[in-house]
């Protein structure tokens, strides 16, 4: 079957097969941003956001999206421009293999969309989804409180 | 001098390309025609394979080739990534016709898409004569146990009769006579359970021939000079023809130091002459890679009322598993890197037994057997405490190693050999306790079982060691060129898998020449193209790679300078400066850039490229120290566990970079809570995994974190570069003793597994009661 999507801004449409999920779509296609392997949902790497919300791709069917509006971390800055929320992880180090990175910054990037002033327990709780098991998420939490302030700056 | 870039938050090099999602990882790039390899595991935790029908299989139109025991190279050999030759055990094939554990492969199946493979997994049809299995340890010692290995052909294993894979003793003193001097005399046994690394990278390898027809293995790795000579020797291809090549990884944390998915992938390539691909599933991570040890622990300490310990005793009772890949060093390291901590006790004696059983196959996991022996030690120095009136920080200021000292156990005790003697050339164990029970408030609130409701304050600590790669055996080597703008690229064999170990070489390459991190171009890991290392384990990343980064930056250093003394037709160099990318001589304040001294080396005046070339070899391995003290709530309803403060007070020699230092504090740490709180593999009677994913296996989330505190207590080690020690495997170590002991200090219960679950400490309660 026909898929159409809207990703990072541009208009995309594959064949695929009606039983493969958005993970495995984005990253044939491709979009290897998006990282991943669990197929359960459990480990937030395949974070991408669809229609304003961050989700899991791994648990989404390909076909249910279909007409989407997806963004990946590609989709918020790149090598030549990163957002302010990349620049806070690398200032702060909260980087450490950078695994689960891009999907942790869309849970974020989601979050500030939405509540640009978090509390420290809204951000923990908007990122709980994404394991990392490098650094203990102590200077994740401290980038995405540096990178508020960087976007308030910004304003 | 004051330091230029040491010591300065310079931002990790590779961190641009990991937040932007670039394509970095090994899976990340796509190679055309290129199979997906999929794996048949065992259902039986002990089976010899009577039949495998493959002819269904090899049928299907997409599937290129089958794998099994009947076609593929049948040489024993190790999976452990380890230097040569191997401490561990030659026990296994890329196949094995008799499978030991639930989740050891059978076949693997090549097919052009994942779903056809997966497809022609299901028509493989296996008979299997299915056998007696043995899960318990001490089972699988006696006599009349199952034999976990009996064929002929395994080699370094002390015992296959008894399942005995390593026996290790070593004594100094007579304990023996030391209990008999005590005042008290303490004895705990303590165990410690199968756990995962979980990296969030699963296992990863793809593989091709390359124009000229070599193999080349792109693997998500912590070892690639170690994965190239063993594939080499699994497939019998020279070494010559194999390139590794490792990119970005997706963590490791010691799963990696493991030769898992390359030999397979690259046998698959050589078959077919196709690129080959496998990447490991969640579940196939948790089933079929790596674990921790599990071990059982018996600890013995006399004391004399002084609170001086007289005698200590270890017993370590190690479960290997089906196969004994870093079975003997693991177990050496629960006792080399626990004992010496507390040198005062002159009688001291270790004993280890490692073992067979058919259960899946521990391997190397940060903290690699220290963070099982100080699971048990810790408490038992408390509990020695307990019983003298002695706080646990006094009782550990009065027995800890200090500096210039030295402890027999070094000597005695190595990595599966005879060690090294060392002296402690830095150390600040005091400081380290003294600022960590200030920031926590140990005296304050010790013993005083604050409540609120059914909920119970209390807190606890412990005391670590480890070391800085193994000593007389780990190299690394590297070889730095200048360019013509002055910057410089460094090759070299070192594996940064996440820890930051590429930005701490720009960083001491940066400070020996006097440029920015900026002017250095780090290429690490390719066996075509970098000079040796042996990898990264051990705590080995700043130490060993560092000190070779080091060597090489010396010795283009003084060919610069010799350029420049002709340059200003001075006598000698002795006392020119490099800063700012400039070489000066304070006596005639003439300045030459590097840049200019590029330009004339390669295009102008006597042309030669210059190129510094370093190896470095530790005659000893200085141990890191650490003193943690945490402060838990525990609910007597629910037994329920939550960590409030953690403070982990950290010693590691001259810190390069302290916010990447930060990060590997925290990181072990919230890694060692998981692993006392709630990580655990849950086995069925027929010995498979009852919770391969992160629904029933629960690492910590964000959620999870308590309140974490690093405070890094900088020494200067004259071994290391700059001063600088390890950092990334100490700190796994402490929360298991440390919360066991604050358990303790709350409620008066002591529980003698990990990880402390609600189930447990309710039944701990009760029983008390």
């Amino acid at each position: 079957m026909k898929v159409h999507y809207k990703i990072n801004e541009k208009d995309y449409s594959f064949e695929i097969h009606p039983g493969k999920v958005l993970l495995d779509v984005l990253r044939e296609n491709g979009f290897t941003e998006v990282k991943g392997n669990c197929y359960m949902g459990t480990c937030g790497a395949c974070t991408v956001i669809i229609n304003g919300a961050p989700k899991t791709s791994c648990t989404v069917l390909a076909a249910q999206v279909n007409d989407a509006e997806i963004i990946t971390i590609k989709g918020i800055g790149s090598v030549l421009k990163p957002h302010p929320l990349q620049e806070a992880f690398i200032k702060k180090g909260a980087v450490q293999c950078g695994y689960c990175t891009p999907g942790t910054i869309l849970s974020a990037y989601a979050l500030l969309q939405k509540n640009p002033n978090p509390t420290d327990e809204e951000i923990k709780r908007a990122i709980d989804g994404n394991l990392c098991r490098c650094t203990g998420y102590v200077q994740q939490i401290e980038a995405i409180k540096f990178a508020i302030k960087l976007l308030t700056e910004e304003k | 001098m004051e330091n230029k870039v040491i010591g300065k938050d310079v931002n990790k090099i590779d961190a641009l390309g990991l937040v932007t999602g670039e394509p970095v990882f090994t899976d990340d790039i796509k190679l055309p025609n290129m199979l997906h390899i999929k794996f048949l595991y065992s259902p039986h935790a002990n089976a010899i394979i009577e039949d495998i029908d493959t002819s269904e299989a090899e049928k299907l139109p997409q599937v290129h080739l089958v794998l099994t025991y009947k076609n593929t190279p049948q040489v024993c050999h190790t999976t452990a990534g380890q230097g040569w030759p191997e401490p561990s055990p030659y026990d296994t094939c890329m196949f094995n016709k008799h499978v030991r554990y639930v989740g050891e492969r059978v076949a693997a199946v090549a097919a052009e898409t994942e779903e056809a493979a997966q497809e022609a997994l299901k028509l493989i049809k296996v008979k299997y004569n299915v056998l007696p299995k043995v899960f318990d340890p001490e089972e699988a010692l006696k006599d009349s146990a199952v034999k976990v290995h009996e064929e002929e052909y395994i080699q370094g294993v002390v015992d296959p009769k008894r399942n005995l894979v390593s026996h290790i003793e070593v004594k100094a003193g007579d304990v023996e006579k030391g209990f008999k001097e005590a005042d008290v005399v303490v004895e705990h046994t303590f165990e410690t359970q199968f756990a995962q690394h979980c990296p969030i990278e699963t296992h990863a390898t793809i593989s091709y021939l390359d124009e000229n027809g070599r193999i080349v293995i792109r693997t998500s790795t912590q070892v690639p000079y170690h994965v190239r000579r063993i594939v080499s020797q699994v497939l019998s291809v020279p070494l010559s023809k194999i390139r590794v090549i490792k990119p970005r990884i997706g963590g490791g944390f010691g799963s990696k130091q493991e030769i898992i998915l390359e030999e397979v992938c690259a046998f698959v390539t050589l078959k077919t002459g196709k690129p080959a691909r496998a990447v490991y599933t969640r579940e196939e991570e948790f089933i079929s890679s790596r674990t921790r040890h599990p071990m059982k622990i018996t600890v013995k300490i006399g004391a004399k009322k002084d609170g001086k310990f007289t005698a200590i005793k270890m017993y370590a009772l190690s479960n290997t598993g089906a196969y004994g890949t870093h079975g003997l060093t693991v177990a050496s390291n629960t006792g080399s890197k626990t004992l010496p901590l507390y040198n005062k006790a002159p009688n001291v004696e270790f004993i280890a037994d490692v073992v067979y059983t058919n259960l899946p196959v521990p391997g190397a996991y940060r903290g690699y057997g220290a963070t099982q022996g100080y699971a048990c030690l810790e408490q038992v120095v408390d509990m020695v405490a307990e019983k003298l009136n002695i706080d646990p920080i006094t009782i550990r200021k009065i027995n800890h190693i200090r500096k210039g000292e030295t402890s027999p156990i070094f000597e005695a005790l190595g990595e599966g050999r005879e060690g090294v003697v060392q002296y402690i050339e830095s150390e600040s164990i005091d400081t380290l306790i003294d600022i960590g029970a200030k920031e926590i408030g140990f005296f304050e609130k010790w013993g005083k079982k604050i409540r609120n409701g059914s909920k119970v304050r209390g807190v606890g600590m412990s005391l670590h060691m480890q070391g800085s790669g193994i000593p007389k055996i780990d190299m690394g080597s590297s070889i730095i060129k200048l360019n013509e703008d002055g910057s410089v690229n460094v090759l070299y064999g070192g594996t940064d898998i996440g820890t930051g170990l590429d930005t701490v070489v720009a960083q001491i390459v940066g400070e020996v020449l006097g440029i920015k991190p900026d002017s250095v171009i780090v290429y690490p890991s390719d066996t075509d193209i970098t000079p040796f290392d042996k990898g990264a384990y051990a705590s080995s990343g700043t130490y060993i790679s560092g000190g070779a980064v080091k060597a090489a930056a010396i010795n283009l250093r003084d060919q610069i300078l010799k350029v420049a003394r002709e340059m200003f037709k001075e006598l000698d160099s002795k006392d020119y400066i490099l800063e700012n990318g400039f070489v000066i001589s304070p006596r005639s304040a003439k300045k030459v850039s590097l840049s200019e001294i590029a330009y004339d080396t390669l295009y102008v005046k006597k042309q030669k490229q210059l190129i510094g070339i370093g190896s470095f070899m530790s005659e000893s391995s200085p141990p890191p120290f650490a003193a943690h003290f945490v402060e838990i709530e525990v609910d007597e309803e629910t037994g329920i566990i939550t960590p409030i403060k953690y403070v982990a007070a950290v010693d590691c020699g001259k810190v390069i970079n302290p916010e990447l230092t930060r990060g590997q504090i925290i990181g072990a740490i919230v890694n060692g809570i998981g692993y006392a709180l709630s990580e655990e593999y849950k086995f069925g009677e027929n010995g498979r995994m009852l919770n391969p994913n992160f629904f029933d296996y629960r690492i910590p989330s964000s959620r999870d974190v308590p309140e974490i505190l690093p405070i890094i207590v900088e020494t200067f080690d004259p071994t290391g570069p700059f001063g600088a020690k390890s950092v990334s495997e100490i700190n796994i170590n402490g929360p298991i003793p440390a919360i066991g002991n604050a358990l303790f200090d709350a409620l008066g219960i002591r529980l003698n597994s990990s990880p402390y679950t609600p189930e447990k400490v309710l039944k701990a309660i009760r029983n008390k009661q």
